[in-house]
């Protein structure tokens, strides 16, 4: 099975603060950290285990910087076999739309039977990559995954509905799937992993290797145009309690009294 | 007239709430534009919804088929890009939800129109059409402009508008199933229930509910001993049920429970909108994250900037000697 895994090198931004850069139209990128997007973790296990099953290889694809060559390295440590960067100037201001098109102008000459990408990125979380992607190359998806299972011609999956609730479906390979988080465990890479992808090739690919147009790419050929970023109002902001770890105590353990909750 | 569709949702024999919203906006988007609100609603033995929807739309569109039963995005798919190409609506709004994000962007790729998701707000400005999203896990909201078209696809995210008391009495119109080719690429099988553990945790009084602050499986015994003395139950947010430190049933959110307890304590939770819409109906909410702009504190009363390592043990050790004082009195 020829797998092929669209993956996204992320800010972790949970914690950090953040803050709108001069453009207005984007955040401040220096001080954060870096790492795979959190669903793409997901993503890149499940291809391992199911070449792990049946055999075959992993082709770990990226729309970004070179930066996220730390990314793609932590791909082919954990088992991907090849890895493909598409890095050009004029891909900045892309949406999802625009990054479906630049990862299907290489993806459709590559062999494949199943690709995978993450539900969404944790960043601009657009949800829309994975399907786009299938319709370009007039195959099927199917989004939010949790369950994956082969059966000749089909794949079986589980798919996430609202409220805890799942649906199974059965779809025609080859296929693109979107992937849900807690689909399995991802595992760490191993020192081995590590040694093995120092000696792997990162391929990098710019606007005309893809031909493309300048037009079908980055903004121009985006469904989004960003205008201003903005951190949302706090209309509705907590009342906060104020001073040492036991002072706070104190005051919860009285609202709470005041409440008769204790 | 132009149209402005709304594709109703429903599953298991409900119209989701979604629908209702989508309408309440999809009423104020037709004034904007003068155009006139529909109600899409594909299925199979659903003539009973277009009743409802048609107190809060202009028209209902209904039509029927074996192969619309159960959601199946290669069906909807094709049903709605010939209606789309058929009645040119200026805008087509579809819930960000599961079924959403499966059939919007495939469609809105095979007709070319441009599609914004997770829209908490939209309004046209003249012809151009503006949107507000969410990025960064709702840290970060953007403003954007859609690609100019005639017409667009615009999934919205649940919750976010209010359902306002229905006003109209809508015609409802049948149409006969354009599906002759054969939904031969996707197939529905079957539902799973979700798991139901030994606690139920909609009916518990007092929630404790831990996310990925809490960093280790192996600090989850302190905060669930805070539970244990507020006489409360352990929740959480999705990531803790993703590394499998506590079961599904446990999982607050859009994808978990939706709980309206006595008191809710979001320890190590940022608030992603998920996690909130499970959450945010409790009667007292109380957030203890270190990260000031964490927007879990948009909808907690009561707010602790610190490091939950520090004051989850110092509030354990009020609690007791509260207790404590009181068994001697
Ligand atoms: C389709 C879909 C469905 C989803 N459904 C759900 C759902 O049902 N429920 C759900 O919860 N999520 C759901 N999510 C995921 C959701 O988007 C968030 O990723 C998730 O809620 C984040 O969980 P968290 O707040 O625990 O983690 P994070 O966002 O990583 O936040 C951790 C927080 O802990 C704080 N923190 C860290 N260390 C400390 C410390 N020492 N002291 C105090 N604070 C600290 C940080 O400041 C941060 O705010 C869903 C996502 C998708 C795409």
């Amino acid at each position: 099975m020829d797998i092929i895994v669209c993956i996204k090198h992320v800010p972790e931004t949970a914690e950090a603060e953040i803050k709108i850069d001069s453009s207005g139209k984007a955040i401040e990128k220096t001080g954060l950290v870096f790492d795979i997007n959190e669903w793409d973790d997901y993503v890149l296990e499940e291809a391992v285990r199911i070449k792990e099953k049946f055999g075959g290889t992993i082709t770990a694809i990226t729309v970004n910087t070179e930066e996220s060559n730390r990314t793609l390295r932590k791909c082919l440590a954990r088992g991907a076999d090849k890895a493909i960067r598409l890095t050009d100037a004029k891909f900045e201001g892309s949406d999802g739309y625009a990054i479906a098109k630049i990862l299907h102008s290489v993806i459709k000459d590559l062999p494949f039977d199943l690709i995978l990408t993450g539900v969404l990125a944790s960043d601009d979380g657009y949800t829309v990559v994975g399907s786009i992607l299938a319709e370009l190359l007039g195959i099927s998806h199917s989004t939010m995954v949790k369950k994956i299972e082969f059966i000749e011609s089909v794949v079986r999956v589980n798919r996430e509905l609202e409220g805890g609730l799942e649906e199974i479906v059965e779809v025609k390979l080859p296929v693109v799937l979107t992937i849900q988080t807690g689909i399995n465990e991802p595992r760490y890479v191993s020192i081995m992993g590590i040694r093995k992808a120092m000696k792997k090739e990162i391929k990098v690919l710019s606007l005309t290797d893809t031909g493309l147009s300048e037009s079908e790419v980055g903004e121009a050929g985006s469904w989004l145009i960003i205008n201003e970023l903005f951190i949302p109002p706090m209309d509705k902001r907590a009342e906060f309690f104020l001073g040492t770890p036991e002072v706070i105590a104190t005051k919860i353990v009285d609202l709470l009294k005041s409440r008769g909750l204790i | 007239m132009k149209e402005i569709f709304v594709l109703a949702e429903h599953r298991q024999g409900q119209i989701r709430d979604i629908t209702f919203e989508m309408l309440t906006k999809g009423e104020e988007l037709a004034e904007t534009t003068d155009t006139q609100l529909t109600a899409i609603l594909l299925g199979k033995d659903v003539k009973k919804y277009a009743e409802t929807l048609s107190k809060y739309a202009e028209k209902v569109l209904l039509i029927e088929d074996i192969k619309l039963e159960n959601f199946n995005s290669e069906a909807y798919q094709q049903t709605l890009s010939q209606l789309i190409i058929k009645k040119k609506p200026l805008l087509t709004l579809i819930g960000h939800t599961s079924y959403g994000v499966d059939l919007a962007p495939g469609l809105a790729t095979k007709l070319n129109l441009p599609l914004a998701t997770d829209c908490i707000d939209l309004k046209f400005n003249g012809e151009t059409l503006l949107v507000t999203r969410q990025m960064y896990g709702g840290k970060v909201n953007v403003r954007a402009t859609i690609r100019k078209s005639k017409s667009y696809i615009i999934t919205v995210r649940q919750s976010t508008f209010t359902v306002q008391k229905p006003t109209m009495n809508g015609e409802i119109i049948e149409m006969s199933s354009s599906l002759s080719e054969e939904i031969s690429k996707k197939r529905f099988i079957k539902y799973l229930l979700p798991l139901s553990g030994d606690i139920d945790i909609t009916t518990a009084d007092i929630l404790v509910s831990i996310g990925r602050g809490i960093k280790d499986v192996s600090n989850k015994p302190m905060v669930e001993e805070l539970a244990k003395i507020l006489g409360g139950v352990l929740a959480c947010s999705r990531p803790i049920v993703d590394k499998g430190w506590l079961s599904s049933d446990r999982q607050v959110g859009t994808s978990g429970k939706t709980v309206k307890s006595k008191l809710y304590f979001a320890i190590g939770i940022s608030g992603a909108f998920q996690h909130v819409l499970g959450m945010k109906n409790s009667d007292l909410i109380i957030a203890i994250n270190k990260d000031p702009n964490a927007p879990i504190f948009n909808f907690a009363n009561y707010g602790v900037v610190d490091d939950l390592f520090k004051i989850v043990p110092s509030l354990k050790e009020k609690i007791i000697e509260l207790k404590s004082a009181r068994s001697q009195s």
